[in-house]
């Protein structure tokens, strides 16, 4: 069967999976609907979070950013998964105490202050939707790439299956379906990973491939720094970027991670305390089976890229370089005519231009594996981004419906709430979908963003509501707002108004955009610290509050608020 | 301040120990062996990876899995002695 065939059933088979358990597991009360009725087990949970947190991103770009950045991209791999230690140590078992909802629920109670808790409410939605209309445009790429259908279809498909789970099933439907998720896109990732570690360095285990020989006995990476600086570009094991701004990326996204409100949402799941521990563990195993794997595919790619294409006849290249040239994402021009590629640093003399995506979209042809791994590698896509998807559209209906609608009409019943609720979730999925037609032009900027503002304001906030009995809301409500000011209003100048700026030059202190989350976070700090000294301390209800969060004990009574 | 507030000050105390000590060792593997020491740690070889070059793309990973394992049994140790696990 052709590579079209075998995409159309794999990823018809993992979509009728996903819709099969929606309407097995669907919710029926809010709280089905919001943590899965607080009884799924610390394994799957932890599934389920992995599958939330590796997005089209992870699975598709990842590698090829590590490709092209070689050292520099360890700021992703550091960045996303240290962040859940953060989260296992510091948040996790105390907002699963704390036993309400949302991240909002928290800062609005912790900090006795519906101020805080729209400030809360702002925050989620902002970073979810920058965050989610990402993931639909993924599923619109993916779509159009292997199925050979228009973006806009691809896109329009996704949202009716993300349509279907989420307002059906809510977080009880969306974690089960993000169990099968995890398992699709762990497989596809994986085999194609292990073929080529096989054919490179003799070792099916690509983080040991990685670090092994090549046929002629010399070790892989000392082989792709040696033809790197051959041909100009900077070798693939040293370090690029300044060592203070490697730094503040890799923080900002750590406590970035830690302070995304659909990550943390998964932890209110789970039936205990030592399950909300245990679960962060699970999820990080889960996660790092493909974040250890990613810096291999990614020298085995840009490896694998250089010896099939660099001073080789342009009439003899392998025929993946031929069918992906087809799509744009390898493109070759003949500059000084003598009829063969030319990949080097410099611009002018350089002949070879390669997406990043191309480093896990084509690895399947590369290894030379058979049909159906290419179908496989599409479907794991697709469950990437729609796992993703599906967290960020929960939370963005949760938000409206409980921290806003509930909120402020306390009165209103549980079927009307989790009524909204779906209402919620299908507008958020129709203006996803609209952002993933009509990409915004600043899409992958966004990223930055979502990770800067959850560092710059919930990760302090939450951190001090638990950790300090002094801080007030007086306090938390300057920090949030200094905190996220200080890092839009950086990001806003580098990235969209003075572009021309954006290079270490200017930079204060040397630090980039993408790094700038982790001052936003100490300005935040500091303006909890700051004020609460000035201000009334918080009342006793609010310090009893902080004392039976901080002991395990109770709550399982506490979850039936 | 009573009996069972002491105990639970206690309890509180030893966890923020216990929290300091592997935030260090978090901080230590990430942030030291993989950006700070890098260069260093590079003139050594595990394998076929020079050594900076391997905790910052594997070897913290793995370290940060170890630390969450030790964290969850050493507080479930800690919830027991103190008698505020939840079964």
């Amino acid at each position: 069967m052709d590579i079209l065939t075998w995409t159309y059933i794999l990823v018809g088979l993992s979509f009728t999976v996903y819709i099969g358990i929606a309407i097995w597991t669907r919710a029926g009360s809010t709280k089905e609907f919001y943590v899965a009725g607080g009884g799924v087990s610390p394994l799957a949970n932890g599934m389920a979070t992995a599958a939330d947190w590796m997005s089209a991103a992870s699975f598709i770009s990842m590698a090829g950013l590590i490709s092209f950045a070689g050292y520099d991209g360890s700021v992703y791999l550091m960045g996303w998964t240290g962040g859940y230690v953060l989260l296992a140590l510091l948040l996790a078992p105390y907002l699963r105490k704390f036993g309400k909802f949302t991240v909002p629920d928290f800062v609005g109670d912790r900090y006795y202050s519906n101020k805080a808790r729209v400030v809360a409410v702002i925050c989620a939605l902002f970073i979810s939707f920058t965050y989610v209309a990402g993931q639909m445009r993924g599923v619109g790429i993916v779509f159009s790439r292997y199925l050979e259908v228009p973006i806009e279809y691809g896109v329009l498909i996704g949202m009716a299956i993300v349509f279907f789970y989420a307002v059906l099933g809510g977080m009880k439907g969306i974690t089960y379906t993000q169990v099968a998720q995890f398992c699709v896109l762990i497989f596809a990732y994986m085999v194609p990973a292990i073929f080529i570690s096989m054919q490179l360095t003799g070792n099916p285990i690509p983080q040991l491939g990685l670090g092994g020989e090549l046929a002629d006995g010399t070790p892989l990476l000392e082989k792709l720094d040696g033809v790197l600086t051959e041909l100009g570009f900077a070798a693939y094991t040293a370090g690029r970027k300044g060592m203070g701004d490697m730094f503040m990326i890799t923080l900002a996204l750590m406590v970035g991670t830690a302070g995304l409100p659909h990550v943390i949402v998964r932890f209110f799941t789970v039936p205990k305390v030592k399950d909300a521990r245990l679960s962060a563990g699970y999820a990080l195993v889960f996660i790092a089976i493909l974040y250890t794997t990613a810096p291999a595919v990614a020298a085995f790619g840009i490896f694998n890229t250089i010896q099939s294409t660099s001073e080789k006849n342009i009439s003899e290249l392998p025929v993946w370089v031929q069918n992906w040239q087809k799509t744009n994402l390898i493109q070759i021009e003949d500059k000084n005519g003598d009829g063969k590629v030319q990949y080097l640093a410099s611009p002018e003399t350089n002949e070879l231009s390669i997406d990043k995506d191309i480093m896990v979209l084509a690895s399947p042809e590369i290894a030379e594996l058979p049909n159906w791994v290419v179908g496989l590698v599409a479907a794991g896509a697709m469950a990437a981004a729609l796992s993703t998807a599906a967290g960020l559209l929960l939370v963005i209906s949760t938000s409206v419906s409980r921290d806003l609608v509930k909120n402020f009409n306390p009165g209103i019943s549980e079927k009307k709430e989790l009524l909204i609720a779906r209402i919620a979730a299908a507008g958020a999925v129709v203006l996803a979908g609209y952002f993933g037609v009509n990409p915004p032009g600043f899409v992958a900027e966004v990223v930055a963003f979502a990770f800067g503002l959850a560092a710059a304001s919930f990760f302090p906030v939450i951190i001090l509501g638990i950790f300090s009995t002094k801080i007030n809301k007086e306090g938390a409500i300057t920090g949030m707002i200094a905190g996220l000011v200080f890092t839009i209003g950086y990001i806003l100048y580098f990235k969209f108004l003075h572009p021309e700026l954006n290079s270490s030059v200017h930079w204060w202190w040397g630090i980039s955009p993408e790094g700038i989350g982790s001052i936003g976070m100490l300005i935040n700090f500091a303006g909890c610290f700051l004020v609460s000294l000035f201000t009334p301390a918080p009342p006793q209800q609010v310090q009893d509050l902080i004392q039976e969060i901080r002991i395990p004990k109770g709550a399982g009574k506490a979850q039936e608020h | 301040m009573n009996d069972n507030q002491a105990r639970m000050s206690a309890y509180w105390k030893k966890n923020l120990k216990t929290l300091v000590l592997l935030l260090l060792v978090w901080f230590l593997v990430s942030f030291g062996c993989g950006i700070l020491f890098v260069d260093f740690l590079n003139n050594f070889k595990v394998g076929g990876y020079p050594l900076g070059f391997w905790f910052a793309q594997q070897g913290s990973i793995y370290a940060f899995i170890l630390l969450i394992f030790i964290y969850v049994i050493r507080m479930n140790n800690l919830d027991r002695e103190f008698g505020v696990n939840e079964d």
